[in-house]
This record gives structure tokens, sequence and C-alpha cells, in this order.
């Protein structure tokens, strides 16, 4: 098993799109972050009750609803451009017990985009707090451990996800069409479309919205999700596994 | 017809058994039996949509049989652990990342099955793309795909190889070098079974023939026995696949 994460991990090292991608989730993570958190205190307003709803954390965050866009786009053509270039023949050629193979490449990306995760939400919380200036957070500060660790743990998460939905819709293609729009739009607002937000609230990356304080002030209606934060990452590691299992099921049963 | 006869070692043969493959509603194979046997080049014949490449995908573990089975040292493809090491295959030379380079192409490969640098270094050198190793194969001719799927399928040093049409845009210079690599394979003791429409070609190449027309076997021969009753090779393809041809 050792064996077939290497050789993933060289395949993806081998291609520069990869290093592309990880950069750029990096890049849009660190430096939105900095540059949402001067806006943030640009636009502090005098008036007391704006003042309660503000939310550093929002600030500090939202960029990874951008930067997961990169992330995502990794995951998925990991698995895609095998399928499209045929590789994946060579490769199961090479190994041809499906399960260690697939589970060699999702070990390789889960602790890539866990590397890359690291670098990026710790880079984001600390711009974002330098940007705030005077209304920052702090570590010691209610639901901040806890916003950190779900961003770590959600970037890594919505990778796996699109990796998984990946092989199951056997094309980057299709899985990109369905799967950009919805987390776009999810992150300027989907989520908050009355009747629409009742069944999107439980979109992967809503769910992890909510575990990262980034769907506004919960006792707003137009803003209220049924679900607290722990449980939105429950969700998001739920709709996870289901595309992992999914698109192992997927690559067992095909004729590749 | 060679039938196995028992206590016959397992060793280095490619064993298809009453091969039968479905998809959808397409029989692409019916009931297939031969035998492919070591120290020979035997050639695997027959017209477009014959299932030459559904034998071929179910013997490497890439497609399932519906029923039936393709043994390769008397075991399916997918119980085989490190099976590089026992069996080569070169089948799609296109099946390349553009963006990556000859040498991690083969280093990917070499590392999945346990296998050194150094040996990844002798089969570029052995195929003649040593000069090339660190350049993208996007940027590589249709020759020199076939030359990097040949380093591939030997890397391991299998006792088994398997190509399907490897001639296909080779030079000259190419063509005669891998007739004269699949016959020293074989000499060596090895397994070769190659399918080509090259009818010259294959008749310099191989030693053995199977022919197969929709989906079922023809003729398990020799080209010694073709060539007594019909002269030249392509002059007895033709006869026995007449009843075969159909354009899918």
């Amino acid at each position: 098993m050792t064996d077939v994460v290497r050789a993933e991990w060289l395949k993806m090292a081998s291609v520069r799109f990869t290093a592309w991608s990880l950069l750029l989730t990096v890049l849009l993570g660190v430096g939105l972050s900095y540059l949402f958190g001067l806006s943030f205190r640009n636009g502090f307003s005098d008036t007391s009750a704006e003042r309660q709803d503000f939310e550093p954390l929002f600030a500090t965050f939202y960029s990874l609803t951008l930067a997961q866009l990169a992330l995502v786009v990794f995951g998925v053509l990991v698995v895609g451009s095998e399928l499209s270039t045929g590789t994946i023949r060579t490769s199961l050629a090479a190994v041809p017990q499906r399960g260690v193979f697939y589970a060699g490449k999702v070990l390789a990306v889960a602790s890539t985009a866990l590397g890359v995760s690291t670098v990026t939400v710790l880079g984001a919380y600390v711009t974002a707090q330098v940007a705030l200036g005077p209304h920052r957070t702090s570590l010691g500060a209610d639901g901040t451990v806890r916003a950190i660790v779900s961003a770590w743990l959600y970037l890594p998460l919505i990778c796996l996800f699109g990796l998984g939905l990946a092989m199951m819709l056997g094309s980057s293609v299709r899985t990109l069409a369905v799967v950009l729009p919805v987390f776009f739009l999810g992150s300027q607002g989907l989520g908050n479309v009355p009747h629409v937000s009742a069944v999107a609230q439980y979109l992967p990356d809503q769910a992890g919205m909510v575990a990262m304080n980034l769907v506004g002030p919960q006792d707003d209606p137009q803003f209220a999700r049924d679900y607290g934060p722990w449980i939105g990452l429950g969700i998001l590691t739920l709709w996870a596994a289901a595309a992992l299992i999914g698109g192992g099921l997927a690559l067992r049963r095909r004729d590749i | 017809m060679c039938e196995r006869s028992p206590g016959e070692s397992l060793d280095g043969m490619i064993d298809v058994r009453e091969l039968t493959k479905r998809y959808d509603d397409t029989v692409a194979v019916d009931d297939l039996s031969f035998t492919v046997r070591p120290g020979h080049v035997t050639g695997f014949l027959g017209p477009n949509g014959a299932g030459k490449t559904t034998t071929m995908n179910v013997a490497l573990g890439l497609h399932a049989p519906t029923s039936g089975e393709v043994l390769i040292n008397g075991r399916r493809y997918r119980e085989t652990r490190r099976p590089l090491h026992e069996i080569g295959a070169l089948l799609d030379a296109g099946a390349v990342h553009p963006g990556r380079s000859a040498l991690h192409h083969l280093q990917v490969l070499a590392l999945t099955n346990g296998i050194g640098p150094r040996r990844v270094e002798e089969t570029l050198e052995m195929v003649g793309l040593a000069g090339v190793a660190r350049k993208k194969v996007g940027g590589f001719s249709l020759g020199m795909k076939q030359r990097l799927g040949v380093a591939a399928a030997l890397l391991g040093d299998p006792a088994v190889v398997v190509l399907d049409e490897p001639v296909n845009g080779l030079d000259p210079d190419g063509v005669r070098w891998i007739r004269e690599l699949l016959r020293s394979l074989a000499a060596e003791g090895r397994t070769v079974l190659l399918s080509s429409h090259l009818m010259s070609e294959m008749e310099l190449t191989a030693d053995r023939l199977v022919v197969i027309g929709r989906g079922r076997l023809i003729t398990d021969t020799t080209v010694g026995e073709l060539a007594e009753r019909f002269g030249r090779l392509e002059d007895a393809y033709m006869y026995l696949t007449s009843e075969s041809v159909e354009y899918r």
C-alpha cells in the first residue's frame, strides 16, 4: 500500500497542474482573507446594532468558499485526468486490485489536501486578524478554535467529495459542471434564498459553511439554519464518505 | 487445437478458458478457448470487432468476463500481486498523460511494483528513449509513444508479454526493431502474444497463430501449416475470415 501511495504522490508531483491548483488554493485563501479583513475593518459601522452582528470569523474564512474551488478542481482532476487520458488502464494493469488502487489514491489526495489546508487555514486566520486590526478575534474567543478546526477539515473533505463524485460520474467535465456552479452559487448566498434554503442548507458546502461561521447571525431568521456547527461538519463528512464509497463501488464494477 | 496435457507446467501460459464477454446486447467473445505457450511468438489475428482487444482486456483484468476466464501463470490477473514482474502489456500507446515526462511515467509504474530506478533507465535505453526521458510525453510521436509502451511492458522483466498492435506508427527501422525484440524475447523462453493487422510483418514475426472471428475461434495453428495450405499468410487470413468480417 505504501508503494501505491508513493506512486500516487509522484503522479501528482509530476504534472504541472498540481502545483498551480494547490498554489491557487493557498493564494486565494490567504490573499482574499487579508482583503476581506481590510474591507470589514474599513466598513465597520459606528452603529451599535451592526457592531453586534459583526463576525470577525466571517471575514477570516469567507475566502475559503472561493479557495475551495481550486482544491475541488484538483480533487476531481486527479481521477478525471486518468479517465480521460486512459492512463487508468495502465494504472490498473500495474495495480489490478482495485480497492488497493483506489485507497492509495484517496490517501495520497487526502494527505496532500490536509497539508494545503494547514497552510491555507492558518495563513488565512493570521492575515485576517492582522487586517482586521482592532476588530480582530482571538483564539480564546467563543467558537474561534472550532471554526479553525472546521475550516482545516472542510477543505480536504470537500476535495475528497469531488474525487469520489468524479469516480462515480466517470468524467471531470460532468463532475465540475455540477459541482462548480453549485458551490460557487453557495458561496454567493444560494443558501439564504427563501424556500431554497430549506433544502440547500444540507448541501455539503453549505453544511461546512455553518461549521466555519459563514452563514450570518443565527438569531436572524433570514440566515438561520436547522443545525449547529458540529452537525454541519458531520453532514459534510457524510457527503464525502458517500461520494468516496460510491466512487469505490463504481470503480470495482466498471469495465475500464 | 492445442489442449493442455495433464501435469503440464502452468508457468508462462496464457489460458483462455471458455471465455464469453457480453457488452449490453453485443456478444464480443463467445465461448473462446485457446492456450498460448512460452518459447513462441503467437500472433492473434482477426477482423475488426472479432474480439481480440476484448480478450486482452479480460486477460489483464480490465474487463470482467461474463463467463469463463483467462488465466496467466494459472491465476486471474486481479489475483496477481505485483503483476508487472510476471506479465507486461502494451495495450494503448496513447494512454499516457501528456504533461508527464517519459521518465516519470515509468517511475510511477515502477514504484507500484517495487521496481528500482536503475531498471527504469535500462528499459528506456532498451527502447531508445534515453535521450528524451525527461521530455513531456505530449510531444512524442506515435512511434515514440509505442516505444514507451514497450518499455512499460518490459519494466518488470516479465515472462509473459502481451501486445496490441505494437507496430502501429513505427518507421521501418522501428518495425524491424520490434520484430527482432519479440523474437528474441520468445527465444529466451518467454511467452509473447501479439495482435496485429500487418500480415506481412506477422508472417516474419510469429511462429504460431490464433485466428478469431465474431468472437469465436477459427483456428489455432502454426505459420508453417498455413503457409503449406495457402502460400501467403494474407491469403490464408482472407480465406479463414471471409465469413467473419463485419463492420462494427
